[in-house]
């Protein structure tokens, strides 16, 4: 049968669309209103947890005014008069730095591992044991942190700040350093929480890459390593950054491994492998117990900034997986 | 192929048969350049570590010697077999050691936490509290019936609030298909990335501070916010497995929506619902940090989840771990022993569950 063109086709032989009208009994909208209504209080959720933070973090913020976000010492009455979150804020964001630069290529390793590598029979176990990694709870990591990692860290830590001096961050600040409960520790043990959450998005997304291009490019003679340059890294290039946005989000909210690694300090240093480092979050945890009143609020209202950075943090990752080529049907 | 008879039409010249790469040809002499490579490596990181660097312990040697033996190899094959051959092994070598290697912190951790917990866990820890526990007494006297119906009761009260949640939320993504279903996504995405603490912080703004007290319950609303978006989101893959004719018969046979979700699609999906469920339990059964501002902690045994503080395993673990005794800081192993064998026993499960499923 010849189909008529649409010129050849009369105008009037178009048919109106035809309206259709969804007649739904009261029960299904009572449930239809119902599911909506759950679907919304995430929302609701959310916002209400802003709000609430905001609101009894004001009085903090009032009483410091901008120098809230400039001041490095945390003094709140009755100690003292100034706190701000300029030191915690700058340690949270040189843990989660710290956690990311070892987490990234290993999680990008095991997810090439897994999905191009590793022969069958390995990965599902391998797989699992990766996520067994996100079920330990934090506070293992920080006890066995504590207690078995610190005490081992404190010699590379000692080599790095004597023969890699010339770095900043390595930098010794004092004639007699005090080696172990740093940044650097804490950051170790926070990298081997992101791993878990990191590789699981790269991997979903390298499972995705079009056998076609991979055979494309093993058949014009590429190597193994050629054929994973060439084809998966590009087409995994937003799954790599947002499962890595993922991740720092994880880091970023990570309070008890932190808090029982690090001795606090308030103060902004580059040297990250020195004694002392303290985050938004062990922060918050460890002054809670004795805070009230002025004290109370400023760490709300430290709570609420945590928060509103997570959340930038958590809301990019998701919308750069899901707009890049290769994350479209990923679960984050 | 180089080992076939020569081509009969032998044409002279001055070049010689080009020789064909195949890079992924492994034989007798490669698994010798490994062998070769490994031990000159494990010789020179021998000497580095004994003579030169200041390191001691096992995983720096692990780590020394990882690294000297790619670099060894990387040049061994470039002789050999040049440059792009060697790019490609050294890769894989390296991308299969790193990925090898993370089992080794998992192993260590899990080996640790046995090796402290199991020394000083005795049958008593089930049915006895900390309140007879003095200042004096021996390590091996811990009680933590307190803290398991801690756990026990807060949990219990964060899956009844969030699961029924979870899945009305999950049912609204995949079936209902509302109107805000982006923004719920979106958000649902968000909440699971929200602070454990801020959770804490939120209802004790709202919860404890407003008169109602440290309780149990305010534990359990904290732990289900963070319960929440993992529920839903597996539930939400579970539904979409759900095939779409099961669907589409139900709806012909004139049942109504909530009928088909109630009557066919939740329970073709019950396994999957389940295994969310686990899932969601593992994810807060752990949680320290939400706990210190809610539940607060107690020696003593407090089965009403709805007043008074209550403690709860992980963070009668955490409490006693900050203690100078050091007695107490044995007993927070116990602790911690029984919590990871806990979420150990949850992860198993929830796997056979998934593996159940898939099958």
């Amino acid at each position: 049968m010849q189909m008529p063109t649409t010129e050849e086709r009369p105008q009037a032989a178009i048919p109106a669309r035809r309206k259709v009208v969804v007649v739904r009994t009261r029960s299904d909208r009572v449930f239809r209103r119902l599911a909506a209504s759950a679907g919304g209080l995430t929302l609701v959720i959310l916002a209400l947890i802003g709000v609430f933070l905001f609101v009894k973090g004001l009085p903090a913020i009032k009483d410091q005014g901008l120098a809230f976000f400039t001041t490095q010492v945390w003094n709140p009455p009755p100690r003292g008069t100034e706190f701000g979150v300029a030191a915690i804020l700058y340690w949270t964001v040189v843990v989660a730095l710290i956690a990311l630069v070892i987490a990234v290529p290993v999680s990008i390793a095991a997810a090439l591992f897994v999905t191009e590598f590793a022969p069958r029979r390995v990965r599902r176990p391998l797989t699992s044991l990766i996520d067994l990694l996100a079920a330990v709870p934090s506070l293992i990591y920080g006890m066995w942190g504590a207690a078995y990692l610190r005490p081992r860290m404190v010699g590379i830590s000692a080599w790095l700040g004597r023969y890699l001096s010339f770095l900043p961050i390595f930098k010794p600040t004092t004639a007699f350093p005090i080696y172990g409960p740093s940044a650097f520790v804490a950051g170790v043990v926070v990298s081997l929480m992101v791993v878990p959450i990191v590789t699981s998005v790269v991997r979903e997304v390298f499972s995705q890459v079009p056998p076609g291009e991979k055979e494309g490019a093993l058949a014009l003679g590429g190597t193994r390593w050629g054929m994973v340059r060439a084809v998966v890294l590009p087409f995994g290039r937003g799954g790599i950054i947002g499962g890595s946005m993922l991740g720092l989000g994880r880091a970023l909210g990570e309070t008890i491994a932190i808090l029982l690694i690090v001795s606090p300090l308030f103060q902004i240093r580059a040297n990250i492998i020195e004694a002392g480092a303290i985050p938004v979050a062990p922060l918050i945890a460890n002054n809670f117990g004795e805070s009230s009143g002025i004290a109370l609020s400023a760490l709300l209202a430290a709570g609420f900034v945590l928060f509103v950075v997570t959340l930038l943090v958590n809301v990019g990752a998701s919308t750069v997986i899901l707009r890049s080529r290769s994350g479209r049907g990923v679960e984050i | 192929m180089r080992t076939g008879s020569a081509p009969t039409l032998a044409v002279v010249t001055d070049r010689p048969e080009p020789v064909r790469i195949r890079p992924r040809s492994f034989h007798r002499r490669d698994a010798a350049t490994v062998a070769g490579c490994a031990a000159a490596s494990l010789a020179l990181t021998w000497l580095a570590y004994s003579q030169i660097l200041p390191f001691r312990g096992l995983p720096g040697f692990l780590l020394l010697w990882a690294s000297f033996n790619f670099l060894i190899y990387y040049v061994a094959v470039r002789e050999t077999q040049g440059r792009v051959v060697a790019r490609d092994r050294t890769m894989a070598s390296i991308i299969s050691v790193v990925a090898i290697a993370i089992v080794i912190p998992l192993i260590l951790i899990l080996g640790y936490v046995t090796l402290k917990g199991l020394r000083f866990l005795r049958l008593a820890f089930f049915s006895t509290t900390m309140a007879s526990v003095g200042p004096e007494s021996p390590s091996t006297q811990t009680g933590g019936l307190q803290a398991i119906v801690g756990t026990v009761e807060q949990v219990g009260i964060a899956m009844v609030i969030s699961v029924p949640l979870g899945i009305l939320t999950a049912v609204y993504l995949n079936e209902v298909k509302g109107r805000i279903v982006r923004p719920t996504r979106i958000f649902v995405d968000a909440m699971s990335g929200v602070p454990s603490i801020v959770a804490g912080l939120f209802i004790y703004t709202v919860l404890v501070a407003n008169g109602a007290g440290f309780s149990g319950f305010a534990a359990a609303l904290a732990l289900s916010i963070l319960m929440l978006p993992t529920v839903t989101r597996t539930c939400e893959v579970v539904l979409r497995l759900v095939p779409d004719g099961l669907r589409e018969a139900s709806l012909a046979m004139g049942a109504p929506e909530w009928r088909t979700t109630w009557g066919v699609i939740l329970p073709t999906a019950r396994t999957g619902i389940l295994t969310a469920m686990i899932l969601g339990v593992a994810r807060v059964v752990g949680e320290t940090a939400p706990l210190i501002m809610t539940a607060f902690g107690s020696a003593t045994l407090n089965t009403n989840p709805f007043s008074g503080p209550q403690a709860a395993l992980s963070l009668s673990s955490f409490q006693l771990f900050g203690s100078s005794q050091t007695a107490d800081v044995e007993r927070a192993w116990v602790f911690a022993f029984v919590l990871l064998t806990l979420v150990l026993i949850l992860f198993v499960v929830a796997r056979l569950q998934g593996e159940r499923r898939r099958s």
